[in-house]
């Protein structure tokens, strides 16, 4: 749904429910337990969607609470401790016309992060309201106040600062700490140390009758690097949701058969010889042989390949195969390690573990940082102390330098930038799982598509429609209406037909077949329709005696791809086609997206090895790849991303997921990752050339509070302003 | 300036006020949903708490 179409009667889904009927009488069940149901419901846009949502369920008898939250895209439901409740819940939501997921409240422990995000937002808080106060207080000082005034001012200062220095900078003390206690440094050791010297030497300088303190430098610094990393801390859970609400989207579950009937089952409860059944559509739970029935497997996500296998009884079968056209039973077989699925997730493993420890930009910074700041305090401190014997104002010096020198903007330069990227990423479509994979992204000069499910769209289109007659065209429009099998669908939608047959079967993993004029009719496999089956998907059409007639099909490249490969290579990328299908097939996809480095037949440890020698040879790689086979290979990259219709398996190992499954945000984020780590860079420079103009100032002892307080608001408003641009980027 | 002696506790009574409106806010989950808060104002149904429950 657009974005375009928010607003109050939105939807005419929701105008039409949300004038709905009456309360029913609660039934008697507010006495008994409560259980709180968390759903995500990704539809949800409006005013009009949450008042549907909330009426509609509210109004259930088993229901005592309903509470949508917009923002994250979930409904909160308080109902009466059912054991069905959720499912219930789900079909309540899906008939008002919201797809609902369950959401595993376990993973999604809802206190953590909300409680740490309402923390820091509390610290910053008392920082903005005791720096404005203090602020008030010390323009009167800086007007030149004097004597007892300045005193009083100080001393009011002193009283509204310390407690605030102490309150809002504990996540810096607590970080520092925990650095020094392992015997490093981070960016939060001379930020602590800059508060507490700064609010130890004002309170000394205040009680001398001094002239500078520096009660409100302290608070600003508190306050301007709380932004960042109240900054930092939304853009990471946002991200942490996005990855958790992904691994709770598809809960994998197989249908056992036991003696007392059908049973779901967590894939962890399969045993070596359980029966499952699986219905057309369904994704295949475990590797096995086939028992009962007879089907077509799709095998792409496995393999890469789009040619369906057929399969009957005795057939050895993979788990994560897409079972298309009949029921089959399946005996589950060597559960154990040597499972096809177990082994692409050893290599998804091993992928993570060998991936480089990647430094971000900021850790880079902080290294350079750290010990420099440091080292010019001491240098300050000794070589004042030394030169004029007046310790005091030596202490004063080092103070005022650790403060300028203090990282307001290094501390905002990055999550800013990070922030905007991420939500301008994510109103394009795109979730980014972590905001180093940004700078990643940044740096790629291959990107590796996979074929089936991500350069195509993996639904079959018929390829010959030229070469067939009218006759032969119809019969087959008008059999494949009466079937569900994609290539039936893709034939209905290409030929129109109104054809009346009689007597319409469906042989589930064979065809459909009817009578027309006392003829039998058949569509479907080639054996059954008594022709030879070749190396390209086909159905095949026999009408009495006559020849049959073969149908072809094609994956057909997603819209955007050759758009895209032109976009990635005008900005200088190589790109590349590494796919599982036969050659041919990838040959001609390859050429139609306009890619001329391809590869075939790739095993995923072959994608995996052809990552490692990129990556050997100094290219830094993005991977785009959507199969089960493509999973480790996603993980073995510099960076890597899957469109929302992969696997499970694959979203959760890529960096990033393209929820509208439009292949050009590659290029578009590929563009806004290049602008972000500019920006960066640029911020990094505002801040190293402030440093540059204030440093020398505060060595020599002639920077007063006033000059901090200045050069400190205006690098931090000026990095934050840079950062911002990445939201208006064209 | 024995104005200061009042107009000082006056500002911190103030903006004290503000702070410890900020704080409730924060406990009663004002944050935690702005896109929705955006929308249900548009909406003619009496919402008093955020929460829901």
């Amino acid at each position: 749904m657009s974005r375009e179409s928010a607003g109050m009667a939105a939807c005419p889904a929701c105008v039409a429910v949300s004038g709905s009927s009456p309360p029913a009488p609660k039934l008697d069940l507010a006495d008994g337990p409560m259980r709180r149901v968390e759903l995500s419901i990704p539809t949800v846009h409006c005013a009009a969607c949450i008042s549907a949502v909330e009426r509609s369920i509210g109004l259930r008898p088993d229901v005592f609470g309903v509470r949508v939250n917009l923002t994250r895209k979930r409904v909160s439901i308080t109902a009466a401790d059912l054991p069905d409740i959720e499912d219930a819940m789900i079909e309540a939501l899906e008939a008002l016309g919201y797809p609902a997921r369950p959401l595993d409240s376990a993973v999604l422990a809802k206190s953590s992060s909300e409680k740490a995000g309402r923390d820091l937002l509390a610290r910053l808080g008392v920082a903005g309201f005791a720096m404005m106060n203090v602020m008030l207080l010390s323009i009167s000082v800086w007007a030149g106040a004097d004597g007892y005034t300045r005193d009083m001012m100080h001393w009011i200062s002193a009283a509204i600062a310390l407690p605030a220095v102490a309150f809002s900078g504990y996540p810096f003390y607590k970080s520092a700490w925990g650095a020094l206690r392992r015997g490093r440094l981070n960016m939060d050791v001379p930020i602590s140390l800059a508060l507490v010297l700064a609010s130890g030497i004002s309170v000394y300088e205040t009680s001398q009758g001094g002239e500078h303190a520096y009660f409100d430098a302290a608070l600003s610094l508190t306050f301007f690097l709380l932004i960042g990393r109240y900054l930092d801390f939304r853009t990471r859970a946002t991200a942490r949701s996005a990855a958790s609400e992904l691994a709770a989207l598809e809960v994998q579950k197989a249908r056992r058969i036991t003696d007392d009937g059908e049973e779901t089952v967590p894939l962890d409860a399969l045993r070596e010889g359980d029966i499952l059944a699986v219905a057309p559509g369904e994704r295949l739970a475990a590797d096995g042989v086939v028992v009962w029935g007879d089907s077509e497997l799709d095998p792409s996500m496995l393999t890469g390949e789009t040619l369906p296998q057929a399969v009957g009884a005795g057939a050895m079968v993979r788990a994560g195969m897409l079972n298309i056209s009949g029921p089959i039973k399946i005996r589950a077989e060597g559960l154990g390690e040597e499972t096809l699925l177990k082994q692409i997730t050893r290599l998804v493993e091993t992928a993570e573990t060998s991936r480089n420890k990647y430094t971000s930009l900021a850790e880079k910074a902080a290294k350079i940082y750290a010990p420099l700041v440091h080292l010019l305090a001491l240098v300050a401190f000794l070589g004042w102390g030394f030169a004029t014997g007046d310790w005091r104002f030596a202490v004063n010096v080092a103070a005022a330098v650790l403060i300028i020198t203090c990282p307001c903007a290094l501390g905002l330069a990055v999550p800013a930038v990070l922030a905007a990227a991420s939500g301008r990423l994510f109103a394009q479509g795109v979730l980014l799982k972590d905001g180093v994979s940004l700078e990643r992204l940044a740096e790629i000069d291959t990107v590796v598509f996979d074929k089936t499910g991500t350069l195509t769209t993996g639904h079959p289109v018929l390829m010959n429609a030229d070469g067939l007659s009218g006759p032969d065209r119809k019969l087959a429009a008008a059999l494949a209406r009466h079937s569900a099998h994609p290539l039936s669908k893709a034939i209905a939608r290409a030929f129109p037909g109104d054809l009346e047959l009689e007597d319409v079967k469906e042989h589930p993993g064979f065809g459909t077949s009817a009578t027309l004029d006392g003829i039998e009719i058949r569509l479907g496999r080639a054996d059954w329709c008594g022709a030879e089956a070749g190396d390209q998907t086909a159905v095949w059409l026999k009408a009495g005696d006559a020849a049959p007639v073969a149908f072809y099909f094609q994956d057909q490249l997603r819209e955007s791809a050759a758009e895209a490969v032109a976009a990635l290579k005008a900005a200088g990328l190589e790109v590349k086609l590494l796919s599982g299908d036969v050659p041919a097939a990838a040959e001609a996809m390859a050429r139609a997206a306009g890619i001329s480095d391809w590869t075939a037949q790739a095993s995923p440890a072959e994608k995996v090895d052809a990552l490692s020698a990129l990556a050997k040879a100094g290219h830094k790689v993005l991977m785009v790849g959507d199969g089960l086979n493509d999973a480790a290979a996603l993980a073995a990259a510099h960076v890597s991303m899957s469109p929302a219709s992969a696997v499970d398996a694959s979203r959760s190992s890529a960096d990033m997921i393209i929820i509208n499954n439009d292949l050009m945000q590659v290029a578009k984020s590929h563009k806004i990752a290049v602008a972000s780590r500019r920006r960066i860079l640029e911020n990094f420079t505002v801040a190293a050339v402030y440093n540059m103009i204030s440093v020398p100032l505060a060595l020599a002892g002639i920077a007063t509070p006033l000059h901090a307080a200045l050069a400190m608001s205006t690098s931090s408003i000026v990095v934050s302003l840079n950062s911002m641009r990445i939201g208006r980027m064209k | 300036m024995n104005i200061l002696a009042i107009l000082i506790p006056v500002s911190l009574v103030l903006g004290g006020i503000g702070l410890y409106a900020f704080f409730w806010s924060i406990k009663n989950s004002q944050y935690d949903d702005p896109k929705g808060n955006a929308e249900r104002i548009l909406s003619d149904r009496y919402d008093d708490s955020p929460e829901g429950d």
